[in-house]
């Protein structure tokens, strides 16, 4: 990476900031060598074609790779100035500050209630019963979610539609009130309308919490994000203001990406 | 653009779009070319010709409109293709105008040739068409090779058109003080000087539109530019003074 991107990934007050992270899948090389940083209350989104290593990379970023045996992360991502894989850092508890929401909407086989209660139990987050309720109210409300299901909360949460499941797993993520929010295509398997009212959750949440998303939409990651990062082979490529980023590219490899032409 | 999109369909219609732009500057040149023939040789059948072909620059305009309109709203283009888009949309009105300018000439031609009024000055008029013709003939060629260089020189020859027009803003007044009976063919003449100033404007705004869709940056500083006819005043004592 030359001087000038590097200038360029460089936030001045980052809430996450990665240095020379390499990750490797037993020998094979994932990620090259990046270098980045995530700018708080801001939406981040990685795009990249499939392979690229944008996935993977996100996963470091709350220690999910931790489960993957094969899996090996070198190189510095420091949270709000401590280092994550620092080996006193308590996972379970990052993972309370930094949530995630996947791909599929994966509710537990339990009521809307208990899928969003959780969280604040297994941490203990909850001074007592009403406290609890008022915890799952909130995170329902800023899911954008409450209102369509505050009279069947004790129902299934795998009864939702995919749009609402998708939202129950925002509320869900929510609820331990974290600072971060990493989301893995998180609309792929949402039609346009609830693709839009995801979006749309998204940007109130900014307010909030931090989001990084991994997306394969380019024009999703054009609406919803202020800052794009481009991975192509596991290297860092280009990462911007989206503005710059969908309007006048620097690097002919993030051009051609994103107009869809053959490098 | 030598790569080539995934969806071989998004580059037809790019081309078409592209295409449309081109024939459309081919057609503003020869209309220029032809009313500046009829200028010259007071040929009012010529400039009936050109008032009878704008229709066809408007046409093309409309189609190329309904083309760019159409790549935004299904291919929903970004970065280089989407500057391609706006740029290229921008630039077809500039030639609509320049086509609308070429046509009011032909109709001032062919008003005082049917007067026989007075019709000085045409050599420099001729003159500075020619520039401006050669100089959409740059245009149109530079959009065609992505060439920012020879659009930066289109600029700067915007200024050579500006000063040809204020050496006939002056000529002309200086005819009108002369004799009264010249003013009705000077004023037409000084129009349709005025008309070919204003399309080396449009095609100065066309390169840097071309800078743009290239390099994603707007050309920096102002280009240079040469009309001072707002500033020109004759006295009767200027003209006594060059004629003593």
């Amino acid at each position: 990476m030359d001087i000038d991107t590097q200038t360029a990934t460089t936030i001045r007050r980052p809430i996450m900031s990665a240095k020379n992270v390499d990750v490797f899948y037993g020998n094979k090389q994932a990620i090259d060598g990046v270098n980045l940083d995530i700018p708080e209350n801001q939406i981040t989104a990685f795009i990249g074609p499939s392979g690229c290593g944008k996935s993977t990379f996100l996963r470091c970023f709350n220690r999910m790779n931790d489960t993957i045996s094969v899996c090996k992360v070198t190189g510095e991502i420091s949270f709000a100035g401590q280092d994550i894989y620092d080996s006193k850092i308590d996972v379970v508890a990052l993972r309370a500050r930094i949530g995630m929401v996947f791909q599929k909407a994966n509710p537990f086989p339990k009521s809307i209630f208990d899928n969003v209660a959780y969280g604040p139990r297994i941490h203990d987050l909850a001074e007592n019963k009403d406290h609890l309720e008022y915890i799952v109210v909130t995170s329902l409300k800023r899911a954008g979610l409450f209102d369509e299901v505050s009279d069947r909360l004790h129902e299934s949460g795998t009864g939702l539609s995919g749009g609402q499941q998708q939202r129950l797993c925002i509320a869900r993520a929510i609820a331990v009130d974290p600072q971060i929010i990493l989301m893995d295509e998180p609309c792929s398997a949402l039609d346009p309308i609830a693709t839009a009212v995801v979006e749309n959750l998204m940007e109130q949440m900014r307010e909030k919490y931090t989001i990084v998303i991994v997306t394969h939409s380019m024009a999703q990651a054009a609406r919803i994000s202020q800052k794009t990062a481009f991975f192509h082979l596991g290297k860092l490529v280009e990462f911007g203001a989206t503005e710059k980023i969908f309007t006048n590219p620097e690097d002919p490899r993030t051009q051609n990406y994103i107009s869809g032409k053959i490098g | 653009m030598n790569t080539q999109h995934i969806v071989s369909s998004f580059n037809d219609d790019l081309n078409r779009m592209e295409s449309l732009l081109l024939e459309m500057g081919g057609l503003v040149e020869q209309q220029l070319l032809e009313a500046t023939h009829a200028l010259r040789k007071e040929d009012r059948v010529r400039a009936k010709k050109v008032l009878k072909g704008d229709k066809r620059i408007n046409k093309l305009e409309a189609e190329l409109n309904e083309e760019a309109i159409k790549i935004l709203a299904l291919r929903q283009p970004v970065a280089a293709d989407l500057r391609n888009v706006v740029m290229t949309l921008k630039m077809a009105s500039h030639l609509e105008r320049i086509g609308d300018y070429t046509k009011n000439m032909a109709r001032r031609t062919n008003t005082i040739t049917k007067a026989e009024a007075f019709t000085g000055s045409i050599g420099t008029l001729v003159r500075m068409s020619e520039l401006v013709q050669s100089m959409i003939k740059s245009a149109l060629d530079a959009y065609n090779r992505r060439d920012t260089e020879a659009a930066q020189d289109i600029r700067s020859a915007d200024e050579g058109v500006d000063q040809m027009h204020n050496t006939l803003f002056r000529e002309l007044l200086t005819y009108m003080m002369e004799d009264v009976r010249n003013i009705s063919g000077c004023m037409h003449l000084l129009f349709i000087a005025k008309n070919i100033e204003r399309m080396g404007d449009h095609v100065a705004d066309i390169a840097q539109e071309i800078i743009f869709l290239v390099t994603g940056e707007w050309p920096e500083g102002k280009r240079p530019k040469g009309d001072e006819t707002s500033k020109i005043i004759i006295e009767p004592d200027d003209i006594k003074n060059e004629q003593a």
